[in-house]
């Protein structure tokens, strides 16, 4: 047959049709093991080095405010007579004596309050209380705004608008003012549920804790919401999910196997930039006043309190100020690096 | 256009007037009451009290009362600031937040702005590096930290500042560092991912190719697509910071909104809480409209509907 020179076809010849040799069959074996969305994440993780450094300091902090207290000689509400306002590492007059009896005294590391409380101790329980809050908070934030933004994406049209308007609302009252009067109105209720059996826990954890917990879930959920509709909103325009649809998956299946799990990269970052914040609104809300309930410490109470002694004592004030902004320095670092290594988008 | 602007003002009301009745009902459902914390008063004192501001009349009629007043622009007295309307306290304490917040605003802007560009446009540099850690350590660091710090370092330590009021242009100085420190940061990162983006778009190349001079591609190009993120945080931040911040204005003793309005909470005084609620919500509704508006005429693609 006579060919055209211009012609684009395969020229094909018999052979091409052989079935492949053992050595042909041997290069096209992948060598190199498939490297999951996770493990690629991962490996870029593990090579930034800031974000490791953060990692390192969260753990140690979070060594320093759940583990070191366990076994630290002094109490936090524990009162030393003589030994207030003790500047770090000086001991008080009945302490001195002791040691010059020869007895052993562990050192006030970080000095004494003004109600003569070991100030390390302290400062250990106050970081403990703005993590759990950092984390249990974030953790509602997370679980709502997901389902809530997922769930106005995903329907449209008016269920969109309705939900979108009650975020609308929510963000526009103060939200200093939903805190305060929120936990007014809940102080009550939850001091009465802590009396009604089954639900004794709610004292041992605070009910001032606790309403810190359901105030900020009510309240911040309305930017992971509006962040996770954008997300879903160009996600659920793609080919898989009409596929899913026509092969009849249901609509919750499809919003959590489908969806959610394709935004997961921006959750995560999200979320790992969200405990910062609440950490930063709850030591704002102690600075104030309206935080957890004394004698226990928070990182924003104690510098609260320090504030009026700042000429005399000025590390009353600087120790958990310094913390807080390591806590959510790191926190922050932690985060953009997760985005680094997790957003496709920055991929390269 | 016009009809995108009257749906929008009419949303807005509708939003309002949701926040005005959420607030309402739940400052009402708290308990305490506005004469509960005052010293030495009788049963008596405290009927007639609530009797001359109509707080013994069932809860939905007051709401309709306060709502029909507030319509017709009246929002009533302050239950505890005898002798002054509402309105009286917005107008003179406003003012003062706003000079503060105003300057801060302004402060963020005209810094946060132009180095977060110049971080962009000199990527991985020491520069950039420089200022990336400077604009995390600010978003890091709460505002009572900064403003404790700085009232400790300049006015305590060096005394080289005074540490209260606002008489003199010197008092600004600490309110406004501590109230321009985290959006100028914020704004500085915001600037500097977004111009990132904007620098690796085609169009950026087009222009080059074309021969536009460095300087109008950066101003005409790059900076008027990379400020769109930047408009959105500033609208709602400038409605907040003009409105007072609690902490700074506690801690540098400065009579103003935000100071004004926790005290209302603190207080249940009921009306007070309601106008400034009321204002701010409205100011938030405004900016966020402007936004809108500020965006259309910054890229023309986008289409407001």
């Amino acid at each position: 047959m006579k060919q055209n020179p211009l012609s684009f076809q395969l020229k094909l010849k018999p052979e091409d049709f052989l079935p492949a040799t053992e050595e042909e069959k041997q290069s096209q074996i992948v060598m190199r093991e498939s490297v999951s969305f996770w493990k690629d994440g991962m490996r870029r993780l593990v090579k930034n080095k800031v974000a490791m450094v953060s990692l390192v300091v969260i753990v140690l902090v979070m060594i320093f405010s759940f583990i070191v207290p366990a076994f630290y000689p002094y109490n936090y509400r524990e009162q030393f007579k003589g030994a207030n306002h003790l500047a770090p590492m000086e001991y008080s007059a009945e302490e001195q004596a002791r040691i010059d009896a020869g007895e052993k005294v562990f050192p006030h590391i970080f000095g004494t309050d003004k109600m003569g409380r070991d100030y390390a101790i302290r400062v250990m329980m106050g970081s403990r209380i703005s993590l759990v809050v950092g984390l249990i908070a974030t953790a509602i934030i997370l679980v709502i705004g997901s389902i809530y933004g997922s769930v106005a994406a995903f329907f449209g049209g008016w269920v969109d608008l309705v939900m979108m308007r009650i975020v609308d609302i929510i963000y526009t009252i103060p939200d200093i003012l939903l805190i305060v009067l929120l936990s007014f109105a809940l102080k009550e209720p939850l001091y009465n549920l802590k009396e009604v059996p089954g639900f004794g826990w709610v004292g041992v954890v605070g009910e001032n804790l606790i309403s810190i917990f359901i105030v900020f879930a009510l309240l911040y959920w309305v930017g992971m919401a509006r962040m996770v509709r954008s997300q879903i909103l160009t996600l659920k325009e793609s080919e898989y999910v009409t596929a899913a649809r026509a092969l009849g998956v249901s609509n919750k299946k499809i919003i959590r196997r489908h969806l959610l799990t394709n935004c997961i990269g921006t959750l995560i970052v999200t979320t790992t930039l969200q405990i910062p914040s609440s950490i930063f609104t709850e030591s704002f809300l102690s600075f104030l006043g309206m935080g957890v309930a004394v004698p226990l410490p928070s990182l924003g109470s104690l510098a609260s309190d320090a504030l009026n002694g700042i000429n005399t004592y000025p590390y009353l004030l600087f120790i958990p100020s310094a913390l807080i902004s390591l806590i959510i320095l790191s926190f922050n670092l932690f985060g953009d690096g997760l985005r680094d290594a997790f957003d496709p988008k920055l991929k390269h | 256009m016009l009809k995108y602007v009257a749906k929008r003002i009419l949303l807005a009301i509708v939003t309002i007037w949701a926040v005005a009745t959420l607030t309402f009902f739940l400052m009402n459902m708290v308990p305490g009451g506005p004469f509960l914390s005052e010293k030495a008063i009788s049963p008596q004192a405290t009927a007639a009290l609530e009797a001359k501001y109509g707080l013994d009349k069932p809860l939905i009629q007051r709401y309709f009362t306060y709502m029909t007043d507030a319509l017709h622009g009246d929002f009533g007295d302050s239950l505890k600031q005898r002798g002054r309307t509402v309105m009286s306290i917005i107008k003179m304490k406003f003012p003062v937040s706003a000079r503060v917040g105003g300057i801060s605003v302004l402060v963020a802007l005209c810094l946060g702005i132009p180095l977060g560009c110049m971080a962009a446009l000199k990527r991985g540099k020491f520069l950039d590096s420089l200022i990336s850690v400077i604009s995390t350590c600010g978003i890091a660091v709460p505002s009572f930290v900064i403003c404790t710090l700085l009232l400790y370092v300049l006015g305590v330590n060096l005394r080289l500042l005074p540490t209260m009021g606002l008489t003199s242009w010197k008092h600004y100085i600490m309110p406004v560092i501590a109230l321009s420190f985290y959006p100028t940061a914020y704004i500085m990162r915001l600037m500097r991912s977004s111009m990132l983006d904007v620098l690796g778009q085609d169009y950026m190349r087009t222009a080059k190719a074309k021969g536009v001079a460095g300087f109008w591609i950066l101003f005409k190009h790059a900076m008027r697509n990379a400020i769109l993120p930047v408009v959105t945080y500033v609208g709602p931040m400038l409605a907040y910071t003009v409105t007072g911040s609690f902490v700074v204005e506690k801690i540098f003793v400065i009579p103003g909104l935000g100071g004004e309005f926790i005290g209302a909470i603190g207080g249940r005084d009921y009306t007070l809480i309601m106008g400034t609620t009321i204002f701010l919500a409205t100011l938030i509704i405004i900016m966020n409209v402007v936004v809108d508006l500020v965006y259309k005429l910054v890229d023309p693609r986008i289409k407001l509907k």
